[in-house]
């Protein structure tokens, strides 16, 4: 065995342990706020995750062992369980989880071959396909009654005799889609921001709960297992075409930090943007992934079919990494800087 | 002390190790019954023996003279009988026996005579050519002939000398330890590499954890007649590289496929300049260096060291441990393993490390890349590691050059950081492999293209003259014929046939040389660019590399582990 002789401590399962655990402060949060079904959703999505990678790793014929303890499947299910609303049904969460893993992971290759985001491919075919069952959202407790508690919450994921009007009391519409409604009803952003739902920056509760996320996101950058550069990025490309819409028609395009304090975006920033397989690997590539997400993400909410577009953002990036990364090769030690030829 | 430092991207900080060796005295290793030194110490041609079997050999006394500029002399470490001259297993990567002349020595260890060289008399370049006759090469690892290196050339002016005092590599002290005993000798051969090179700028750089050796050098250059200056720079892995060095000392990078002397720049070993030094001041050719003896032994230390000496006594010397899982020679990042403990001390030899399982855990299965670009933060060449790693494995070489592959310079901390523990080094030392072996083949397939071009060329040419020939011969006949008929004009034909023969010949020289010239035009395009003006480190890689392509070839074919299929 040739030199190196020694190797650092860091390990896959290290790295994916470190996301999540640093996920665990919005969770956290999140049952605080919007009850504890998420819990279900999270476990449900694990379960099937794990189940799914072990199946494919041995249909495959890999060694089921090293990859099952990598932690990657379950940070593709949390991702996407934390994407999905905390009371959708249970064949939803398995549905899009099982694309996830078997068709956005395994068929394109496993571990370190997906060139989409698994999570997001699975949030994408669910709300494509889907989409009422997509808006099943808890409200937060200030505005709605007291959330459920988990066997309500089980009852209503797993399609047990709920009382509409019960369900009616803890769901709401997210901040997103009231701004959306609102929109399309011909109202002003002021007219809509009367909507109980908007809080100090983002929505209620939600902006809390984005919040959370940041404070994971900054826990991953300051242990270096995240770079400083899509985060921020993608941050700046919310922040700037937000505030560069809001300045020209403040009557029509909702403000800068309202777009920014959304839990989907930190979400994405920090934990989903980042994901290195499908991202662009390069510093600057890293910045133009990072702030094209961002953009497209406003021009979805902007101009799109849906309320939020991070997921389709961060996708259609995912697509663009191959040319990004190209033409962004940094110049070398030594080296005149000159990119690499096609 | 006021100099302001620069950094070289990336590197990584492995645990250094270093105190294990560095709280016992150097001890010179005793005389061994046997001393077996190689021909080829140093990086260019191996010297050439001028000694025979069954010679009596003082110590000192040169066994094998260089053979041409890039090269230099090997000498008898100890006084002795020479005994055999022929291959025996050498501490080359390959593992592959090398020329060796082997010493029975007397006990006696009688000096030749030898006597100090007044350097500032002598003619630079005949002084050049004495130390390359007492065996002065690159102790830092790379074994250059030190004589080149002191040779500024005529154009190139050398304003800044650098003393490498860095010694990065975790475990090996044996630069702290001489530059703690031998700073004023270091500083003397600095002295003299300054005179030789012309240098304005004379720097020491050494890594914060050597406080020691820092103080020891400040010391003594407090006392030298000319202005050099002890720079300490942070301990980062591989800040003693020449390039890391050079930039971090200056702010200068090496320009990608040159040498820090095409930027006026000449850095050298502190071990180089103790033995240059002791070769002027003293006349002593290169017969014995530092090694550090560390890992998993007894009382890891320090040695004084007669090249030729085996590396096992070394290992005794310093007690062996049970539990030895290997030996590297060199540190854990860039190292080589030593499969026979049989083999010599050479100059080379910084450090034997000898490794255990507690020390030297066996290397986790890699995983595939997950494309985390830690590799691409660490890499201090700035390279983009986990494509260069992509398009190695895909066998597509030729994007992987367009990556700057040949930049890389395997030191290991791609692989050190990555965290799906891909052997990232071994599939970049695969690639150049192949693309040297491709480049090879490629120029003997153009070689053979150009003769079968102008083979045929010849044997169209003779076809034409053949038929020529048959013209002219039927002329000749028919103007024979009308000769006999007419003698008067015979007298006049001669001179005309003559001029016809000549200028037949002149065509033929004129066709050859067209087709040679021809032949010469299409050369550049052909040729290929990798293997031309190759610099002796490089063809010393080459040379390494492919003596264990096969080797690494297998193990790159194979998958990576974890992605063996189940049977």
């Amino acid at each position: 065995m040739p030199s190196p002789f020694i190797l650092d401590r860091s390990s896959v399962t290290q790295v994916m342990a470190w996301v999540l655990a640093a996920l665990l402060p919005g969770i956290a949060t999140y049952v605080w706020l919007f009850g504890p079904g998420i819990l279900i959703t999270l476990s449900l999505a694990t379960v099937t995750a794990l189940a799914a990678e072990a199946a494919m790793l041995k249909a495959r014929g890999y060694p089921v062992r090293p990859f099952l303890t990598d932690l990657s499947a379950i940070v593709t299910a949390w991702l996407l369980a934390l994407s999905l609303p905390s009371l959708a049904p249970w064949w939803l969460i398995v549905t899009g989880t099982l694309f996830a893993i078997v068709v956005a992971k395994h068929l394109y290759g496993g571990l370190g071959q997906n060139i989409f985001n698994p999570a997001m491919v699975g949030y994408a075919v669910l709300i494509v396909s889907f989409p009422v069952q997509m808006t099943q959202w808890a409200g937060p407790h200030e505005l709605t009654a007291a959330p459920l508690p988990l066997a309500q919450s089980a009852a209503v994921i797993f399609g047990g005799d709920v009382p509409r009007a019960t369900l009616d009391a803890v769901t709401m519409a997210t901040p997103l889609d009231a701004l959306r409604t609102g929109l399309l009803q011909q109202l002003t952003i002021d007219e809509v921001m009367t909507h109980p739902i908007f809080g100090h920056y983002g929505g209620v509760g939600f902006e809390w709960l984005a919040g959370a996320f940041l404070l994971g996101g900054l826990l991953l950058w300051a242990l270096r297992i995240i770079g400083w550069q899509v985060p921020l990025a993608f941050l700046a490309g919310i922040w700037l075409t937000a505030g560069f819409l809001n300045f020209f028609d403040a009557g029509r395009f909702g403000p800068p930090w309202f777009h920014l304090f959304a839990p989907s975006v930190m979400l994405g920033a920090f934990f989903i943007a980042t994901e290195p397989v499908s991202g662009a690997t390069t510093p600057r590539g890293k910045l133009v992934f990072g702030l094209g997400a961002g953009f497209l993400t406003m021009a979805i909410r902007t101009w799109g079919g849906f309320p939020d577009g991070v997921a389709f953002a961060i996708l259609l990036m995912n697509l663009c990494v191959p040319l990004i990364d190209q033409y962004t090769q940094p110049r070398i030690y030594g080296g005149a800087g000159k990119e690499p030829r096609t | 002390m006021s100099r302001e430092l620069h950094r070289f991207k990336g590197g990584v900080h492995p645990p250094e190790h270093k105190a294990e060796s560095t709280s016992r005295p150097i001890h010179a290793a005793p005389l061994p019954k046997e001393l077996v030194i190689p021909l080829r110490q140093h990086i260019g041609n191996p010297a050439r023996p001028v000694v025979e079997i069954g010679a009596r050999v003082l110590k000192g006394q040169m066994i094998a003279a260089a053979d041409g500029y890039i090269s230099a002399a090997v000498h008898a470490s100890s006084s002795g009988t020479v005994t055999a001259i022929g291959l025996q297993p050498a501490p080359h990567i390959s593992g592959l026996p090398d020329l060796c002349v082997t010493i029975e020595t007397d006990g006696r260890d009688e000096w030749v005579v030898h006597a100090p060289l007044d350097y500032q008399a002598m003619e630079p370049s005949q002084l050049r050519m004495q130390l390359r006759d007492l065996g002065l090469a690159g102790l830092g690892g790379a074994v250059f002939p030190s004589a080149v290196k002191l040779d500024p050339g005529a154009s190139r002016a050398c304003p800044t000398l650098i003393i490498n005092g860095g010694e990065c590599e975790p475990w090996i002290t044996c630069d702290d330890l001489l530059m703690r005993t031998h700073a004023g000798e270091i500083l003397q051969g600095a002295a003299i590499m300054h005179h030789l090179l012309g240098s304005t700028t004379v720097l020491v750089g050494i890594e914060d954890n050597k406080p020691e050796a820092v103080a020891a050098m400040q010391a003594a250059a407090a006392g030298m007649d000319f202005a050099v200056e002890i720079v300490v720079v942070p301990a980062r892995y591989p800040g003693g590289g020449a390039k890391q060095m050079t930039q971090v000392l200056t702010g200068q990078e090496v320009p990608s496929g040159k040498l820090p002397t095409d930027i006026g720049i000449q850095v050298f070993n502190v071990g180089t300049a103790y033995a240059l030094a002791r070769a002027v001041r003293h006349g002593e050719p290169l017969i014995s260096r530092l090694v550090t003896v560390t890992g998993h032994v007894l009382r890891p230390q320090n040695f004084e060291v007669l090249i030729g000496t085996p590396m096992h006594t070394l290992i005794t010397l310093a007690g062996e441990r049970d539990g030895a899982t290997g030996v590297l020679m060199g540190g854990p990042m860039m190292g080589v393993p030593v499969p026979d403990l049989t083999v010599p001390v050479v100059k080379a030899t910084n450090c034997i490390l000898v490794k255990s399982a507690a020390l030297f855990p066996p290397l986790p299965k890699a995983l595939p890349c997950i494309r985390c670009t830690r590799c691409a933060d660490a890499c201090p060449a700035e390279l983009q590691p986990q494509e260069l790693f992509r398009f190695a494995r895909a066998g597509d070489f030729g994007r992987a050059q367009e990556y700057h592959l040949f930049d890389c310079i395997e030191c290991g901390c791609c692989s050190y950081v990555c965290p799906s523990h891909i052997p990232l080094v071994d599939f970049y030392r695969y690639a150049k492999s192949e693309i040297w072996a491709r480049e090879k083949d490629k120029r003997a397939a153009d070689l053979a293209r150009e003769r079968h071009e102008f083979r045929q060329f010849r044997q169209e040419r003779e076809k034409k003259e053949k038929a020529e020939k048959l013209a002219a011969k039927a002329q000749a006949a028919r103007t024979h014929a009308a000769l006999d008929q007419a003698q008067r004009a015979e007298l006049a034909a001669a001179p005309a046939a003559e001029v016809t023969a000549v200028s037949d010949a002149d065509a033929k020289k004129a066709l050859i040389a067209a087709a040679l010239a021809r032949a010469q035009a299409k050369k550049p395009d052909a040729a290929p660019r990798n293997v031309d003006q190759l610099t002796p480190e490089q063809l010393r890689q080459i040379e390494e590399i492919e003596t264990r392509r096969a080797k690494i070839r297998e193990l790159v074919r194979k998958p990576l582990e974890s992605e063996q299929k189940n049977p």
